[in-house]
């Protein structure tokens, strides 16, 4: 197996003031090994938006992002109650957050399409009552 | 336009200012951080009413290069620091997004 570099982050369920840390250690170090912006602002908001969700409705996770020579791959598992129904999940302005959640500003049903919208494949892998896998590849521009 | 400059020419009041002589390019308003994440461009002026600590981490992640804190709102606790500390400025005007963006189009953006 081809060696390649691997962040991975604990993410916090309880501490919504910190949300989106991981992101932002991310960005940070894409930044520090010379990844293009464009596939660093695409790789920041799709892990953001997964790393929110995370938060919002599953207690928190692990999020891993492989830094491979052809794509980035992002990784994030939990196990939350997972997704009845992903169609209707993937539909921009869909949610079920709660109205407290919508007063920090989140839960505009935005959070799986902006993944799909800056990712150039995603998987959704998700049991109810289990948890919930999500696989996001973005490729190098050009 | 750098921020340092969009302050003088719009009225704008310092929070923080820990990156003022970053570029600004055209505005983007809202309140939902996942529009602003997907539709806020680099270098923007994000204007908004929201106050809590993540609009940083947005801010980060969108590479804008300032947020302007609209209709009088103050940050939460700790958020200037955050913000400070990750290199995000933050500015605030007591007018509404409207006026804001009116004064931003006025100098020029």
């Amino acid at each position: 197996m081809q060696e390649h570099l691997i962040f991975r982050f604990d993410v916090d369920g309880e501490d919504f003031t910190s949300a989106g840390q991981a992101s932002v250690h991310v960005k940070k170090n894409l930044r520090q090994i010379g990844i293009d912006p464009e596939t660093i602002r695409r790789v920041s908001i799709a892990m953001y938006e997964g790393e929110i969700n995370m938060v919002i409705h599953a207690g928190g996770g692990v999020a891993e992002v492989h830094v491979y020579d052809e794509y980035i791959e992002i990784i994030l598992d939990d196990r939350g109650p997972g997704i009845s129904d992903i169609d209707k999940a993937m539909q921009e302005g869909y949610s079920t957050a709660s109205d407290n959640i919508r007063s920090l500003g989140f839960g505009a049903g935005m959070g799986l399409p902006n993944m799909k919208k800056n990712t150039d494949k995603l998987d959704i892998f998700s049991t109810v009552g289990v948890g919930t896998k999500i696989v996001m590849r973005v490729n190098y521009k050009n | 336009m750098n921020v340092q400059e969009l302050i003088k020419v719009a009225d704008l009041n310092i929070v923080t200012l820990p990156s003022p002589e970053r570029e600004v390019e055209g505005a983007y308003i809202g309140d939902l951080l996942s529009w602003v994440m997907g539709r806020a461009c680099e270098n923007n002026a994000w204007i908004t009413i929201m106050s809590n600590s993540n609009i940083v981490a947005v801010a980060t992640l969108a590479d804008v290069s300032c947020i302007i804190l609209a209709e009088g709102v103050t940050p939460d606790e700790g958020v200037t620091e955050t913000a400070e500390s990750k290199g995000v400025n933050i500015l605030s005007s007591p007018k509404s997004a409207y006026e804001i963006a009116k004064a931003l189009f006025k100098s020029g953006l």
